[in-house]
Order: C-alpha cells, then sequence, then structure tokens
C-alpha cells in the first residue's frame, strides 16, 4: 500500500535519508525503530507531503503521492503526534470533530459533536472532556484526544509518531493496547515510529531498523529477535557497544 | 580582514535582505490571494474581528486621547512664539488626521496585534500544530492568515477613524479646559479646516498598516525556529519588521498623498 524508493532527504550538509526503501502492506502495523535523530519523523513527513523528499519516490496504492488531489490524498490519512498537537484554542471535542466541521467531511455540528464524543469514549476518555480545552487535560488524555482525532474520520492509513513518548509504564501500554485494537478493529494500515521497545511487540506486524538514512532490517515481529542484525540486537539489547555509535 | 572579504560579506548580506524581501513579498501575495480563494473560515475570521479590532480599542483610545491632548499642549506653547496660538484646533485635527492617528495605531496594532499573532502561529509550528492542521486537510494559510490579514484590513481603518475622532476629542478637552478655548468655535474651526481627502488618507494609511502588521505576524510566526527561543526571535523580529515597514510606508503614502 505504502511504498518508499531511494529517498533521500537533506537539511543542509546533514543527510538524513540516503536511499531509503520500504515497503508497507494493505492493513499491516509497521513499525520504524532506531535512534533518535535518524530520520524517522522525516521518513513519515515526506510520505505525507510535510516535507518533500530531494529524490526518490514514494508511492500510496501504486500512485505517485506527490501528485493529484492533495485534499484526497490527506483525507486517507489520520495522524497522531508526539506531542499530541491539539490546537489550543479549540475545546476537545473540536480538536477530535475538526475535520468534521470543515473541507469536504464537513456534516452539521451536532453530529460532528455526537461522533467526537463516540471517539473519545472509543479511546477511553469520558463525555465530560468534550467541552474542556486541551490545556486542561494530562499527557496521556491529551494523547488519547489526539488518537480520537486521528481515527475520527475513519482514515485507511494512520501514522502514529512516538506515541508513547513522555507518558509513565502504564499510561504507555494503555496507548499501544488501544493502537492495536483501534488498528486491527478499523482495518487501517499503520505506520508507527518509536524507540520504546514495549510499544514495538505490542503493535507491530512488521518492524523495519532506520540507520543511516537506510533501512537496515526489516522483518516480521516475531523474527526481530532473532534477526542476527547487529543493528537490531544493538537497538534491543540497549547497549553501548555495536555499530550504532553511542554519541551522535 | 580584507577588502575582498568585506566586500564579500557586504554583498552577502545585499543578497541576503533582498531574499528576505522577495520572501516576505512572495507570501504577503499567497495570503492575499487565499483571501478571495474558498474555503472560507468564518469563525475565524470572527475571532480575528474580535482580536485585532474590538479589543484593541482600549489602548488605541488611550493612546489617542494623551497624544491629542500633548499635541495641544504643543501646539499652543509653540504658536504663542508667533502670535499664532488660535491654529491649535487646524493643527491638532490635521496632525492627527494625516500623520499621529493612523501611525499611532498602526505602531499600537503592531506591539499587540502583530506580536501575538507571531507567538500564536509561531508556538503552533513548533509544537506541530500547523503540520496538524495540513493532515487534516486545512490550509494553514487560508486557516490562519487570510482570516488575519482581512480583518486586520478592515478593523484597523475603523480603529484610526476612532483614534482619529478620540484624538481631536482630546486637543478638545485640553484646550477648552485648560487654554481657554471656545468649545463651539474649536469645534466649527475643526470641521471647516479638515478635508474629505485628508480623512482618505487616513482610512488609507490604516488599511495599509493593518494588512503590514498581520502579514508580518503570520510570516514570522510561520518561519519561526525551533524550541521557545524561535518563537522569541519570530516575535521580536515581527513587531521590528512591522514597525519599520508601517514608518516606511506612512512615509511613501503621505508622499503620494502630498501628490495629489
Amino acid at each position: 500500500m505504502i511504498r518508499m524508493e531511494n529517498v533521500h532527504k537533506a537539511f543542509d550538509d546533514n543527510h538524513v535519508l540516503q536511499g531509503m526503501n520500504l515497503d508497507i502492506p494493505q492493513g499491516t502495523s509497521m513499525v520504524i525503530i532506531g535512534g533518535s535523530g535518524t530520520g524517522k519523523s522525516v521518513a513519515l513527513k515526506c510520505i505525507l507531503g510535510l516535507i518533500k523528499p530531494d529524490s526518490g519516490m514514494i508511492y500510496v496504492d501504486g500512485k505517485d503521492a506527490q501528485k493529484g488531489d492533495r485534499d484526497a490524498f490527506l483525507a486517507r490519512f489520520g495522524m497522531l503526534f508526539q506531542g499530541a498537537a491539539l490546537f489550543d484554542s479549540l475545546p476537545v471535542w473540536q480538536n477530535v470533530a475538526f475535520r468534521l466541521l470543515r473541507g469536504s467531511l464537513k456534516r452539521p455540528a451536532d453530529e460532528a459533536r455526537e461522533i467526537a464524543i463516540e471517539k473519545l469514549r472509543r479511546v477511553g476518555l469520558k463525555a465530560n472532556v468534550a467541552d474542556r480545552l486541551p490545556a486542561e487535560l494530562s499527557g496521556g488524555m491529551q494523547k488519547r484526544v489526539g488518537l480520537a482525532r486521528a481515527i475520527a474520520a475513519e482514515p485507511e492509513i494512520i501514522f502514529f509518531d512516538e506515541p508513547t513518548t513522555g507518558l509513565d509504564p502504564i499510561m504507555s501500554g494503555v496507548i499501544n493496547d488501544l493502537i492495536r485494537e483501534i488498528v486491527t478493529e478499523m482495518g487501517a494500515t499503520a505506520m508507527t515510529i518509536t524507540h520504546d521497545m514495549s510499544s514495538v511487540r505490542a503493535i507491530a506486524d512488521n518492524v523495519a531498523m532506520l540507520h543511516g538514512g537506510v533501512i537496515q532490517w526489516t522483518g516480521p515481529v516475531g523474527q526481530m529477535d532473532a534477526s542476527g542484525d547487529p543493528y537490531v540486537e544493538q537497538f534491543i539489547s540497549g547497549s553501548a557497544e555495536g555499530p550504532i555509535e553511542a554519541v551522535r | 580582514m580584507s577588502p575582498i572579504s568585506l566586500l564579500g560579506e557586504l554583498g552577502r548580506a545585499i543578497l541576503n535582505m533582498l531574499a528576505a524581501f522577495g520572501r516576505v513579498a512572495l507570501f504577503a501575495l499567497d495570503a492575499v490571494s487565499h483571501i478571495f480563494r474558498p474555503p472560507f473560515y468564518p469563525r475565524e475570521f470572527g475571532i480575528a474581528l474580535l482580536n485585532i479590532g474590538w479589543l484593541s480599542l482600549p489602548v488605541v483610545g488611550l493612546t489617542a486621547i494623551f497624544t491629542g491632548g500633548a499635541l495641544a499642549l504643543q501646539i499652543y506653547a509653540g504658536g504663542a512664539r508667533f502670535n499664532a496660538e488660535a491654529v491649535v484646533p487646524q493643527i491638532v485635527a490635521i496632525g492627527m488626521v494625516r500623520e499621529l492617528g493612523p501611525v499611532l495605531v498602526g505602531l499600537m496594532i503592531a506591539a499587540r496585534v502583530t506580536s501575538s499573532i507571531a507567538a500564536e502561529i509561531a508556538t503552533m509550528k513548533v509544537t506541530e500544530q500547523i503540520d496538524a492542521l495540513v493532515t487534516l486537510s486545512t490550509h494553514p494559510m487560508k486557516y490562519l492568515t487570510a482570516p488575519r490579514v482581512l480583518a486586520a484590513l478592515i478593523t484597523v481603518p475603523a480603529l484610526v477613524a476612532v483614534g482619529d475622532i478620540i484624538g481631536i476629542a482630546g486637543g478638545y478637552t485640553v484646550a477648552t479646559q485648560n487654554l481657554g478655548f471656545n468649545p463651539a468655535a474649536y469645534l466649527k474651526n475643526t470641521v471647516d479646516f479638515l478635508e474629505a481627502r485628508d480623512i482618505v488618507s487616513s482610512l488609507v494609511k490604516g488599511a495599509a498598516f493593518g494588512v503590514i502588521a498581520a502579514i508580518m505576524g503570520c510570516y514570522y510566526g510561520m518561519s519561526s525556529g525551533r524550541g521557545a527561543q524561535g518563537v522569541g526571535r519570530a516575535t521580536k523580529g515581527s513587531v521590528e519588521a512591522a514597525a519599520v515597514l508601517i514608518l516606511a510606508a506612512n512615509f511613501v503614502l503621505t508622499g503620494v498623498f502630498f501628490s495629489l
């Protein structure tokens, strides 16, 4: 469903992606792992068109992601941002129903609010959260609202950018379980970037290890521990010894 | 430093400045073009009208009334040196309407509105809210910039008109209460002296300054760097640029209206 072919991206002399290749089959959950600053978020933003790659091709359903109707393209995606990226000035329900209140998916405000409350319930939040502002919520609740917003328009493809960063282990577990459940239930194609191994095991069907601007290893999550790849092994063990430099 | 490298640095600085002007000009054209192209966001436009227009009234009113009062005192003191104290109503009126009203309102808007727009949009950028807008199929220029620029285009001339009236009222109060002017004669002299083109120039300047203030806030916000420092730099840069551009535009527009 999503294919990246020889994608390059540099910021001045920092060559972040150096020929990244990746395939994500439809209806599967791909988790990209890799150290901080290795280009995981850049790869994700290149697919969405938030960052333009210097070279290489990105296909979604066999079509060039950089061509065609942009609104229709983006309407297929939902995304949970690392810091949730909720709009401070809007109450929670309007954040969740943002897409349903404007643009091609617009519907009456009452209906949009009902859907928002239903999605909030789906991520374990009560209806009384709907009228609060994002700043009044804890980090974990903000992530859940971000997740509710990502799934509100029932997208075919969902991206999760560091979904558990900054959360305690219990809340991380809750978010991981929610992501797994929702992705399975919706039959969506998911791409998650993380360096949290508990998230990888909870969310992934397939795993890809990004280092040095290229995918070093990719395979089913069940084969990850026995991959034999030194990058993956070092990343799983968290050892300072190995091909990944501890000081970057 | 050798003369060649000095020349190189100078050339680089000039090129950077020209490039910055080019980026701002392209951004401004893009922003204005989005005002006329759907989708439109009436809620965001309404909020911008309230924030830029209504909520700026207190600061504009206070600035204008004190300036008008001080202007009356200065003109009276200066005029007394050559027995021309009687020109206070005319000079206060023309000074406020043609020059001080639009410029002071413009600078107040730069301080209050440009800084607020830049800080808000820059914070949205560093917290990935702008990226979130894009992923939600919403064009940031349409959602954030166009409503603010249109609201400033409409409300700042209105604020200038209010500032002009309050400034003249400040001069009137000081002249009639402290300087012994006859109230009816003061008002008659003010009304008789002002021409339609004085008022038109004031409103045109207000519209231009409003657009400058909003565009600089949006531009610096959208091009903000990372973190708190990036937000701070964007805010500071937006106010500096807006203030300088407002004063430069005032000079140009004054020249244009003089030549008419």
